[in-house]
Order: structure tokens, then C-alpha cells, then sequence
């Protein structure tokens, strides 16, 4: 069928096999995509072709030698697991401590409850900045003092100021007052102790309260940079986005091997993010609802 | 409580302190450190700077945030791809995004400056610029913004009812006066929501700095917590390491900083931000 030569313009648009979006929406991801598909192939080429004038925008062959260069040069695999420790365990003591706290403020009448719940709140409001010289002493202190891995230069201390926060213990608290109470009475009068009723009941209908906290905690620790900064200076304890500071740190000018130790470094979070998309993009998109 | 609220009054008080590594004790000397900062010149810079930063990267995330997720709310075909690529920029390390966006920049080799050749503009220093550092590190928060401002959007624009704009369309608004009549108001608390949690971040600037420039060239980029982390942790010759009262002092004025700003945003939003009951 052949089109007739004179068109309106409404009608032509109207012809498009396709939204109109995609003219927006198919450069504006070239532009979001470009980065990491640059990191990609730099990562695979040698140091003459990243530094080759035009540049190379695909790579005569693989070469996965940047890899192998980079993991001898930076334990990246041991950064990993750091960082995996650190998140998990960090994930995992703030969903039951918060949860303690968050209940007990929910449902619990107890000498000085408003005031503390206050306080909490406060510190929400406190840059980190303000708190971080404070807290580098005390976890200085601690470790000389006290305990030795929770001290400055071991994971635990990346662990410790964080394994309860006043987000967690007020958005659980929130969420907790939601609940109907009936079921928390019911099982009382039935004998269950308030240790029980937690565990067996409330957190039970938390789930996706729960899920929440924990997608942002496990973001929030995975990519926490400033603190461990400040607390770790010994390689075999950093996390990936230290490790990655310190490795551009000496080899500033080694493209191939940076990126190839970059890709490293963010491919796991990378991989869980689009696997649990969903997941965490509800978490997200529940601080802004919340905020509204 | 003890990594909470204590460090907060323990703070103060050592703002109030003379308190570096060297010194043996740590005698009060009143507002001193504050006194010193109005004298500091580099803390003006500072100053600036964040400001300059906050004023570029708040609107410019809020804008792309705001086209990309109306353009994504709807279903077309391959919609979940670029959904998937704005969402996975919130999954990179914000030294990840600073790594990959120094090679994209870099002066001699990097691919910015060949597509800058193709069109005919001459070669840039970019972050080895004193004039354009800052805005090289503008472009690269936006960059790793961008999911984290089109998921809250899109979730604001999923709550506005097609009924109504439905009803627009029956009365002949065209979608661009629907869009800025009714879509807009709705995704007013959103915005709000946006511009405290963004400028927040944005005074606290640190990571992207550290990496790309470490404050320089010739401070041009250094920001206050760039500033306080270097007097109280830095090791750059010039700035004198373990300065905890200084340090301590400007972390409070930064602190004073967002809380003023906070309360202001709020308070002039409450009166256009339009909340559906």
C-alpha cells in the first residue's frame, strides 16, 4: 500500500510503527547503559587499545588477563566476602534488634519511653558527620578496651555502630502500631509471653515490612564507603568499595586493570539487584510513599 | 545509645575544644573553632562549592528523574529493559560510578572528549579543570541518582487515578495542560519527598570527591565534609591530621546547615504540595 504523498503531520506521527516514547526513552538508556557497557569493554582489552586513538568501541579479541592481573594485585575476592559479611550480619542484627525496640515503643509502656523515642528520632536527624569522630574514638576505645574485633581496622567495626538504627526501630515501630492488636491480646490471655507473641504473631504478619528494611540495610551497608574509610586501613579487612578506593589508589592510570577490578567489585550487587528487582524497588519506592 | 545519641553531645562538646592528635590535653576554648572557620578561607570556598553542587544536582535529578519515569509509565513494548537500566544505576557503589566516570572523562583518553571531537569542540581538562570539575561531578551523581529519583516517580505516577485524566481528555485538555494540571500537583509530595532526601545527600557530598579529585585541582571541588574528613582524618600535606575540634566544629555548622534548609523546604511545601486526603 503505498502512502499518499501529501500527509498531515498528526497523521504521519500517527503511521509510526511504534510509541513515540521510544525516541526518548531508546537514547536516554543508550546514556544509562553507556557506562557500564564502556567499563565492560575496556576491562577486556589491552592497555594499547584502551589508550588507542579513536577508541576501540569493540575489542579485536577477549583478553581476561586484566582479571587475572587485577586479582593478584587486590584480593578482590577476600573484599567480597567482607562485604558479604558485613551486610548480612548487618541485615540480620537490625531486623531483630529493631524489631525488639520497634515492639517495644509499638505496644509497650515503659519509665522513659517518650523521651528515648525522642532521642532516637534526634539522632535521624544528625548527619553522620557529627557523629563520626565521636564514633571512631569509641570503637578505638572498644577495640583496645573491650574486644579487639570490634575495634578500628577489623570488619566488626563496621558491624557494631550499625547493628541497630533509628530508621529500622522507627519504621518497625510504625508498622507495628498498623497491626490489629487483637490477635497480640488474644495470644496473651492464652498464656504466650511477650518474647512469643513477638516471634509467633507479630512478625509473622511483617513480612513485607520486614523485607523493606532489610533491601535498604543491605544497600546501605554494601555501598557505605565514608565510614570504612575512616575505620579499616588494612587490606584483608576492606569491603569492595574500599578496596576499590585503594586499588585506584595505586594503579591510577592502569585503565584495563581498574576496570577490570571494577567490574568485579559491583558485579555482584549488580546481579542480585536485577535478579530481586522487584524486591528492592518496592523497598525503595516505599521511603517515598511514606515520605507522602 | 552509645553509637547513637552520645556521639552527638560528645561532638558538640569537642567543637568547643581545642583537640588535635598532637596536643596532650584538650582545654575548652569556647567558640574558637567557630571564630576560626569565618577566617578560614577555604571553608568559604567550601561553602560555595556545596552550594553550587546543591543547586546543580537537586533540579537536574529531579528533571531527568521526572521525564524518564513519565516516559516509562506506560506499556510499550520493551519497557521492562529501560526500566531495568535507569533501577540498575541504584545498584552501583557510589566509587564504582566516581571509577568508571574518571575514565569516561579523562582528558587524553577518554571517549567524552573523542564525541566531543566528532562534533568540533575543542579537547577538556574536565575533573584536571578548576572550572569544570565540579560540574563533571554533577553529571556523574546524576548519573548514579537517576534509578533512585525515576522509582519514586514512577511510583507516585502509578498512584494518579486515570479517572481523572480521563475526564481531562473528555474536556478537551490537551495532555500537556493535563499533564501540568493534574499529573504535576499530584506528584507534588513526591517532589517534596525528592528535594529534602536529594539535597540532604547533596550537602553531604564526600565519596564521588574523594576519588575523582580529593578536593582539588586547587580546591576547586573541595566541599565541606571533604574539608572536615581531611582536618580531622586526611593525610594531604597542608592540612594538619586528627584536627577533631575543628573538624568537629564544621560537622556542627553543616549539621545547623541541612536543618535550616530541611525546615525551610518543608515549610514552603506545605503550602504547594497538594495532598489528596
Amino acid at each position: 500500500m503505498s502512502a499518499p504523498t501529501v500527509s498531515l503531520p498528526a497523521r504521519r506521527r500517527a503511521r509510526l510503527p511504534f510509541s513515540s516514547w521510544h525516541l526518548l526513552l531508546i537514547p536516554a538508556t543508550l546514556v544509562l547503559i553507556f557506562p557500564f557497557a564502556w567499563l565492560i569493554v575496556t576491562s577486556v582489552e589491552t592497555p594499547a587499545e584502551a589508550l588507542h586513538f579513536p577508541p576501540i568501541l569493540v575489542p579485536h579479541h577477549l583478553d581476561f588477563g586484566n582479571y587475572a592481573q587485577a586479582l593478584q594485585a587486590a584480593p578482590f575476592g577476600r573484599f567480597f566476602v567482607n562485604s558479604a559479611v558485613v551486610a548480612v550480619t548487618t541485615v540480620a542484627s537490625n531486623l531483630v534488634l529493631c524489631s525488639l525496640a520497634g515492639y517495644a515503643f509499638a505496644r509497650y509502656r515503659f519509665f522513659g519511653r517518650g523521651l528515648m523515642f525522642v532521642l532516637i528520632m534526634a539522632t535521624l536527624m544528625v548527619p553522620f558527620q557529627v557523629t563520626m569522630i565521636p564514633q571512631f574514638i569509641i570503637t578505638k576505645w572498644l577495640g583496645i578496651h573491650v574486644l579487639a574485633q570490634v575495634g578500628i581496622n577489623h570488619i566488626g567495626a563496621l558491624i557494631l555502630p550499625n547493628a541497630a538504627t533509628a530508621f529500622g526501630i522507627f519504621f518497625l515501630r510504625q508498622f507495628f502500631r498498623t497491626l490489629p492488636i487483637e490477635y497480640e491480646e488474644a495470644a496473651r490471655v492464652d498464656g504466650a509471653s511477650r518474647l512469643t507473641v513477638l516471634f509467633r504473631v507479630v512478625l509473622p504478619l511483617s513480612g513485607p515490612a520486614l523485607a523493606t528494611l532489610a533491601a535498604l540495610t543491605f544497600l546501605d551497608s554494601w555501598n557505605n564507603f565514608l565510614w570504612p574509610l575512616i575505620a579499616v586501613t588494612s587490606t584483608n579487612q576492606m569491603t569492595l568499595p574500599l578496596g576499590l578506593a585503594n586499588f585506584q589508589g595505586a594503579h591510577s592510570t592502569e585503565w584495563t586493570l581498574l576496570m577490570a577490578g571494577n567490574v568485579m567489585s559491583l558485579a555482584p550487587m549488580l546481579l542480585i539487584f536485577v535478579v530481586a528487582q522487584r524486591y528492592f524497588v518496592r523497598s525503595v519506592a516505599s521511603t517515598g510513599l511514606a515520605g507522602t | 545509645m552509645l553509637f547513637g545519641v552520645a556521639p552527638i553531645v560528645w561532638s558538640l562538646i569537642m567543637s568547643l575544644q581545642r583537640n588535635n592528635l598532637f596536643s596532650s590535653g584538650t582545654p575548652f576554648v569556647g567558640l574558637a573553632n567557630y571564630r576560626q572557620m569565618l577566617h578560614d578561607p577555604v571553608v568559604t570556598q567550601a561553602i560555595e562549592h556545596t552550594i553550587v553542587y546543591t543547586a546543580l544536582f537537586v533540579p537536574g535529578t529531579m528533571i531527568v528523574g521526572l521525564v524518564l519515569a513519565v516516559a516509562m509509565n506506560r506499556q510499550i513494548r520493551f519497557i521492562s529493559v529501560y526500566r531495568t537500566a535507569a533501577y540498575a544505576t541504584m545498584a552501583i557503589s557510589t566509587i564504582s560510578e566516581a571509577l568508571v566516570f574518571i575514565w569516561l572523562f579523562d582528558p587524553s583518553y577518554g571517549i567524552v572528549n573523542y564525541l566531543f571531537h566528532l562534533v568540533g569542540i575543542p579537547q577538556q581538562q574536565f575533573l584536571s579543570s578548576t572550572s569544570e570539575a565540579l560540574y563533571v561531578i554533577v553529571v556523574m551523581t546524576i548519573w548514579g541518582w537517576t534509578g533512585f529519583a525515576v522509582v519514586i516517580y514512577l511510583a507516585a505516577l502509578q498512584g494518579v487515578p486515570k479517572g481523572l485524566l480521563e475526564a481531562a481528555a473528555i474536556d478537551g485538555a490537551s495532555r500537556w495542560t493535563t499533564f501540568r494540571r493534574i499529573t504535576l500537583p499530584l506528584l507534588s509530595p513526591a517532589s517534596l519527598f525528592l528535594l529534602v532526601w536529594l539535597t540532604i545527600n547533596a550537602l553531604q557530598l564526600f565519596d564521588e570527591v574523594y576519588l575523582s579529585t580529593a578536593g582539588g585541582p586547587l580546591n576547586s571541588t573541595t566541599v565541606l565534609v571533604y574539608y572536615l574528613y581531611e582536618q580531622a582524618f586526611g593525610t594531604t600535606a597542608g592540612s594538619v591530621p586528627g584536627n577533631f575540634g575543628y573538624a568537629s566544629a564544621i560537622a556542627y555548622f553543616l549539621f545547623v546547615i541541612i536543618l535550616v534548609v530541611t525546615a525551610v523546604q518543608f515549610r514552603v511545601g506545605r503550602r504547594l504540595v497538594h495532598y489528596r486526603s
